[in-house]
């Protein structure tokens, strides 16, 4: 879809992916809270637009790499929710067999190499898979994202590096929420994020993360220089996590460390409503979104009930797939 | 057959490996220039596509190895020294060593990190280490330390075409030293340990770098009427103590060498093992000879101290074959 403007069919699964994400973590997070779910969960509420606007741009044969927030790329990526739930709930029919969790979904036969416990573990991997992609030379590209944390890893300028004199198919997408964890990213980030990229020659851009069309263009422009054989580029799209670094923070955190105030504030930002408010101002009706919004939360439904009741894995798998 | 130096027996698997799957792909840095002889040629053979320098960037390398695998492609990652494993070691220790585990068996990961490896040159502390006995605690990965040149190549080849990661760890100090290499495409069987040495009054274990210090001294040995049975396990990973445990019922007596610090070293559990397993077969102690738990130091005579070498093999054989129990 890259150099073409989206149909009203296009729009409307853009704006599918998007609230899938959403309700399938609102979900998650209720019952990481009613503590149905095994080990932590960190969600990615507020920040879809960025990797629905990055994947939109992609096919199956591209390669992303996520973070340990990783169940919007996973999803946005063509990844099946009910898999995911599943993993997630440790269950056997998960899409890692309840081996990985959260924190690991992934799902090569979809170009997911796959969310990431190791902060900024992602950038190296995606990096390997371009050089994979520009030695099979059919065009394809890796994304890596990664959060503004990640980015102060060294890992990440030893990747602008090789990618700029190499000009692999790699696009870094920087999803700047603000937060490293529970520190602001003033306390612990200097400079500009997207500067950093320039230093090594890698072209940069920085656009607004909560708005879907402005990620979404220009991923295009990225993946075309991609795909063209022009080398890396490093996207920062500023955006900003409306629940906390994880589900559970509540129960151990001495203290807030955010403002209510500012909270509200990218509440009031949020990249869904403001898609859908584009969507209704003459491309599709209040009950074509309803419906669609309807349609999720039963397959949220439906996947959650299967999860519960799918069987926990067989001890015996445990001592499985270590080695090929 | 050839007689070939173990740097040439790297050389011409890597040469033979790549000539017979265009997928095996070959970075790291400097490997155009090779200095030490191993990656010689290869660029010059195969193009800049397929072997390429890099920069010094271990962290990158270490997980594009991972992420190049994930893609299709058989990577070979050449990191120099040993100690740079570990500044390479989070994509080495939480990617390749888990990410298939963790997607539930979705990904195979053929990968060989392979670097130089252990003492004998004055290099010093941060170019010395035997660091095999940290990557037999990862779990995921397997280790080789080939012994041999015969080894080196055999070994190399099986890892290149398995799909699992391999810590490939050879012996700098012994670089040169030759031996007898197959000329055909032969390759050594993964977990496969071999008798390099048939004796009755003794077991002797060497790993890797130990393995030709340990055949000169059995040697010497047997015309004094000292009959020393030589086991190479040759991999770390998987270990296969099976001919160790064999060998244990005809001698009963067990020394293990390993150029690795004793703390938690491969001989730790080749020991445990041997107690474990083979109680009811021992007659004395089992010895660990190891490097003590220090750096290698640079000046050659402080080198040579806490090394293993054939002097310390000597005697820890005369120690324990003259064992009387009680």
């Amino acid at each position: 879809m890259s150099n073409k403007n989206l149909s009203k069919d296009e729009l409307l699964s853009i704006y599918r992916s998007m609230v899938t994400i959403r309700q399938f973590e609102e979900r998650l997070s209720a019952e990481s809270k009613s503590g149905i779910l095994p080990g932590p969960v960190h969600v990615y509420i507020g920040q879809e637009a960025v990797a629905v606007g990055i994947c939109a741009q992609l096919t199956d044969d591209d390669w992303i790499t996520s973070t340990h927030r990783g169940h919007g790329h996973f999803l946005a990526k063509g990844g099946t929710p009910a898999a995911l739930m599943k993993e997630i709930y440790g269950r056997e029919t998960g899409i890692c067999g309840g081996k990985g969790g959260s924190m690991h979904v992934a799902d090569f036969s979809r170009g997911i190499i796959g969310a990431n416990g190791i902060v900024g573990g992602g950038i190296a991997l995606a990096t390997g898979a371009a050089l994979a992609a520009q030695l099979d030379g059919k065009g394809r590209c890796a994304i890596a994202f990664f959060g503004d944390g990640a980015a102060n890893q060294g890992v990440m300028c030893e990747a602008m590096n090789v990618a700029a004199l190499w000009k692999l198919p790699l696009i870094l997408v920087c999803e700047n929420n603000g937060y490293s964890e529970f520190s602001k990213a003033a306390d612990v980030t200097a400079g500009v994020l997207s500067d950093r990229a320039k230093a090594y020659g890698v072209p940069s851009e920085q656009v607004d993360g909560n708005d879907f069309m402005e990620v979404w263009r220009a991923a295009g422009r990225a993946v075309a220089r991609a795909r063209n054989g022009e080398g890396p580029t490093f996207l920062e799209a500023r955006t900003y996590r409306l629940h906390g670094h994880v589900e559970s923070e509540h129960t151990f955190l001495p203290k807030a460390y955010r403002e209510e105030s500012e909270v509200e504030a990218w509440r009031e930002r949020d990249p869904i409503k403001a898609f859908a408010a584009m969507l209704s101002d003459g491309i599709a009706s209040a009950q074509e979104l309803e419906a669609i919004e309807q349609e999720i939360a039963a397959l949220v439904e439906e996947a959650a009930a299967e999860a519960a009741a799918d069987p926990w894995p067989d001890p015996e798998a445990a001592f499985k797939h270590m080695f090929a | 057959m050839a007689r070939l130096r173990m740097i040439q027996a790297i050389n011409s698997a890597l040469r033979e490996e790549m000539a017979r799957d265009p997928k095996v792909i070959l970075f790291g840095e400097d490997v155009r220039m090779s200095l030490f002889g191993d990656t010689k040629g290869l660029f010059e053979e195969f193009g800049p596509d397929r072997v390429r320098d890099t920069p010094i960037s271990e962290v990158l390398l270490t997980g594009m190895a991972v992420g190049a695998a994930a893609a299709g492609y058989r990577v070979v990652l050449h990191l120099m020294y040993a100690n740079f494993l570990y500044t390479g070691f989070d994509a080495i220790a939480n990617q390749a060593a888990k990410l298939r585990y963790m997607t539930g068996g979705q990904i195979k990961l053929p990968i060989v990190f392979m670097a130089s490896c252990g003492g004998g040159r004055s290099s010093a502390a941060q170019h010395s280490d035997s660091p095999h006995p940290m990557f037999m605690n990862l779990g995921g990965v397997h280790v080789a330390t080939p012994g041999t040149p015969a080894d080196a190549k055999g070994m190399l080849k099986s890892a290149i075409r398995d799909d699992n990661p391999t810590i490939y760890l050879t012996a700098g100090g012994r670089g040169g030293s030759a031996g007898d290499v197959p000329d055909e495409d032969v390759t050594t069987p993964i977990g496969v340990s071999f008798c390099a040495r048939e004796g009755t009054d003794i077991t002797v274990v060497p790993i890797g770098s130990m393995v030709r210090p340990t055949l000169t001294v059995a040697e010497r040995l047997a015309k004094e009427g000292i009959s020393v049975e030589v086991i190479d396990p040759r991999w770390m990973v998987p270990l296969d103590t099976s001919l160790i445990l064999k060998s244990l019922t005809k001698t009963g007596r067990l020394v293990v060498v390993d150029e690795a610090r004793d703390l938690c070293s491969a001989a730790s559990q080749i020991a445990a093992v041997a107690a474990d397993q083979g109680f009811s077969d021992l007659k004395a102690p089992v010895r660990r000879l190891t490097v003590p738990d220090l750096a290698i130091p640079y000046s050659p005579p402080l080198e040579r101290a806490v090394l293993p070498d054939a002097e310390k093999i000597e005697a820890s054989i005369r120690e324990l074959v003259s064992y009387k129990a009680g």
